[in-house]
C-alpha cells in the first residue's frame, strides 16, 4: 500500500511557483486553481467556470499550459507552475505578450486575458511563428465575452513580431520568457527543461475551424 | 464547485497502485489525466471515497512504437501528438487527436483516461475499435489481461473495467503502409463534444480501387461503433458516389443514436451518411499520398 493520506486531514506541500519555493498546508482536494489565489495570494489566475471550460485559470505546468481548476495542488509538488505573475518576475517591464495585448487592444473587461496570457505563453513556446489558423486553434480553449477575439489573434500577430525584434536586436534580455525564433521549445522560465519538440507535420484533412 | 472531500493515494509503483485499488474496491478511483474526473468531482456528480493518483508511478508515461504504438497510463494526447514514430505507424491518431478538446487539455488529459473513461463521444475510442486495438488491463494477485476494444466498451460511460482495475496502456496496431486513414467530425464550436464523428481506413489495390474499408463512428451509438463498409465499397474507385453513398447507409442502419437539445436524431442520421462519405473519401486520398510517398 502506498503513502495514504485520509479526507479530513492537510498535507504541508511545497509548491515552486515563479521560480520560489512555497509552503502550503492544504486538505488533498484542494484545486490548483484554489491553492493559488487563497492560499499563495497570487490572484493574477482567474476562476470562471471551475470545469476546464473557459480557460481564465490557465497556467504553465513546467512550460505547459494547462487549465489549473482541473488539478490538485497536491499533484503539481514536484513541478514548476508559472502564473501570470511570473511574466514579469521582477515587477519591471511588461513581457512581450502582454504589451502585444495593450498595443492591440487585446482586452476588454480583462477576466479572460491571464488564461490567455498564459495559453499564448505556451503556444509561442512551442511555434513561435504560428499562421493565423495555429493561433486560432491555441487559444480555442479560451473564452472572451467582450472582445469578439479578433482584437486578441492581432495581439499574438504582434506578439511573434515583438519577440523577434526584443530578440533580434542582440540585446540579452534577463527576464525569462523571451522566445528565440528558431527554437521551438525553448527552456521555461525558471529553467526547467521544457517537453520534446513537437517533430509532426499535420495531416491535409480538411477540419472545421470556429469563424 | 468544490470536489468533495477525498482520502489520496500517492502510489509509486504499478504494484502500489493496484494493491491500493484492491483495498478500496468500489471506494476508490484512479486519478490520471483529471480532465474528464475533476470536472465531475468539481460538479459533485462523483465523490469517489479515495483517489488513486497514478501520476507519480514511475515509467507509466512511455510510448513504445513497435508492432503496435503502445501507449502506457499517464502518457498525455499531448505526448502521442508529438510522437513522430507513433504518428507514422499510425496516422489515424494523430488526425483524430486534433479534434480531442482543446491544445491546453490535451497537455495534461491521458490516452489510457480517454479509453478507460469510454465516453461514446471519445474520439480515441473510435480509433481503438476501428483499428482493433487492445487495453491492457492489471489488477492485485492477477495476470494481465490484454482486452479486445470491441469487448471493452460496454456502455456509454461504461466499460468492462470493475472496482480494483488499473488500465496500464492501450496499444493502437500500425497501419498497413500504403493504407490511409481520416478523422471528420462536426461539432457545435471546434474541441467541443461531437454530435458525429467518423474515423475511416481505407486500403487500395494496385489498380487504385478499393481493398478494404472500415469505420469507426463516436456519438451515434452507446459504444463507439465499428462498420466494415467493404461490402460496399470493394473493388470501387474511391470516388463512386454511389459506393460512398451506400457505405454512408450502411452505417446508419448500423447506429442508433439518441437525440439531444443540439442535435435530433433524424440529424444525426444525416450526419452519419454525410460524415461516411466525406470520411472515406478522404482517406482513400490519404491513402494514395501514402502510396506515393512509399514508391
Amino acid at each position: 500500500m502506498s503513502a495514504r493520506v485520509p479526507a479530513d486531514q492537510e498535507l504541508d506541500l511545497t509548491l515552486r511557483v515563479n521560480g520560489t519555493a512555497r509552503q502550503v498546508r492544504v486538505p488533498a482536494r484542494r484545486l490548483l486553481s484554489d491553492a493559488l489565489r487563497h492560499d499563495l495570494e497570487l490572484t493574477g489566475t482567474h476562476v470562471g467556470c471551475e470545469h476546464g471550460v473557459c480557460g481564465c485559470c490557465t497556467v504553465l505546468l513546467d512550460g505547459e499550459p494547462v487549465r489549473s481548476c482541473l488539478m490538485f495542488a497536491v499533484s503539481v509538488r514536484d513541478h514548476e507552475v508559472t502564473t501570470v505573475e511570473g511574466l514579469t518576475p521582477d515587477g519591471g517591464d511588461l513581457h512581450p505578450i502582454q504589451r502585444a495585448f495593450q498595443e492591440c487592444h487585446g482586452l476588454q473587461c480583462g477576466f479572460c486575458t491571464p488564461g490567455f496570457l498564459m495559453s499564448v505563453t505556451g503556444m509561442l513556446a512551442g511555434n513561435p511563428t504560428p499562421d493565423r489558423d495555429e493561433i486560432v486553434e491555441g487559444i480555442s480553449g479560451n473564452l472572451c465575452r467582450c472582445t469578439g477575439y479578433q482584437n486578441i489573434i492581432a495581439a499574438v500577430e504582434r506578439a511573434v513580431e515583438l519577440s523577434a525584434a526584443v530578440d533580434g536586436d542582440g540585446m540579452s534580455r534577463a527576464d525569462a520568457g523571451e522566445r528565440a525564433p528558431g527554437r521551438t521549445r525553448p527552456p521555461t522560465p525558471y529553467g526547467a527543461a521544457g517537453p520534446q519538440v513537437p517533430g509532426t507535420a499535420r495531416d491535409g484533412t480538411a477540419e472545421e475551424r470556429p469563424s | 464547485m468544490k470536489p468533495p472531500p477525498f482520502a489520496y493515494h500517492a502510489p509509486a509503483t504499478v504494484g502500489e497502485a493496484l494493491d491500493d485499488l484492491a483495498g478500496l474496491g468500489d471506494e476508490g478511483k484512479v486519478l490520471a489525466g483529471g480532465q474528464s474526473l475533476i470536472p465531475l468531482l468539481n460538479m459533485r456528480l462523483a465523490a469517489p471515497a479515495a483517489l488513486v493518483d497514478i501520476n507519480g508511478v514511475a515509467g507509466l508515461d512511455r510510448i513504445d512504437v513497435a508492432a503496435a504504438v503502445t501507449v502506457a497510463a499517464t502518457a498525455r494526447h499531448t505526448a502521442l501528438e508529438r510522437h513522430a514514430r507513433a504518428l507514422a505507424a499510425c496516422p489515424l491518431l494523430g488526425q483524430a487527436l486534433r479534434h480531442v478538446a482543446h491544445p491546453v487539455v490535451r497537455n495534461r488529459g491521458t490516452v489510457c483516461g480517454s479509453i478507460a473513461h469510454a465516453d461514446p463521444a471519445g474520439e480515441l475510442t473510435a480509433v481503438l475499435a476501428v483499428l482493433d486495438g487492445t487495453v491492457r488491463v492489471e489488477r492485485a494477485g492477477a495476470a494481465p489481461r490484454e482486452i479486445a476494444a470491441d469487448e471493452f466498451f460496454v456502455a456509454p460511460l461504461e466499460s468492462v473495467l470493475t472496482p480494483g482495475d488499473l488500465v496500464t496502456a492501450v496499444s493502437f496496431p500500425r497501419m498497413h503502409p500504403q493504407a490511409g486513414s481520416a478523422f471528420v467530425e462536426i461539432a457545435r464550436r471546434h474541441g467541443d463534444y461531437a454530435l458525429c464523428g467518423i474515423a475511416a481506413v481505407v486500403d487500395l489495390d494496385g489498380q487504385g480501387a478499393v481493398s478494404a474499408a472500415r469505420v469507426g463512428a463516436i456519438s451515434i451509438h452507446p459504444t463507439p461503433l465499428v462498420v466494415d463498409c467493404g461490402e460496399v465499397l470493394t473493388g470501387r474507385p474511391p470516388d463512386d458516389a454511389d459506393a460512398l453513398r451506400a457505405a454512408g447507409e450502411l452505417v446508419d442502419a448500423a447506429s442508433a443514436p439518441g437525440g439531444d437539445l443540439h442535435a435530433d436524431v433524424a440529424y444525426r442520421r444525416q450526419l452519419t451518411r454525410v460524415l461516411t462519405a466525406r470520411a472515406l473519401s478522404a482517406a482513400a486520398d490519404h491513402a494514395r499520398t501514402r502510396t506515393q510517398e512509399a514508391a
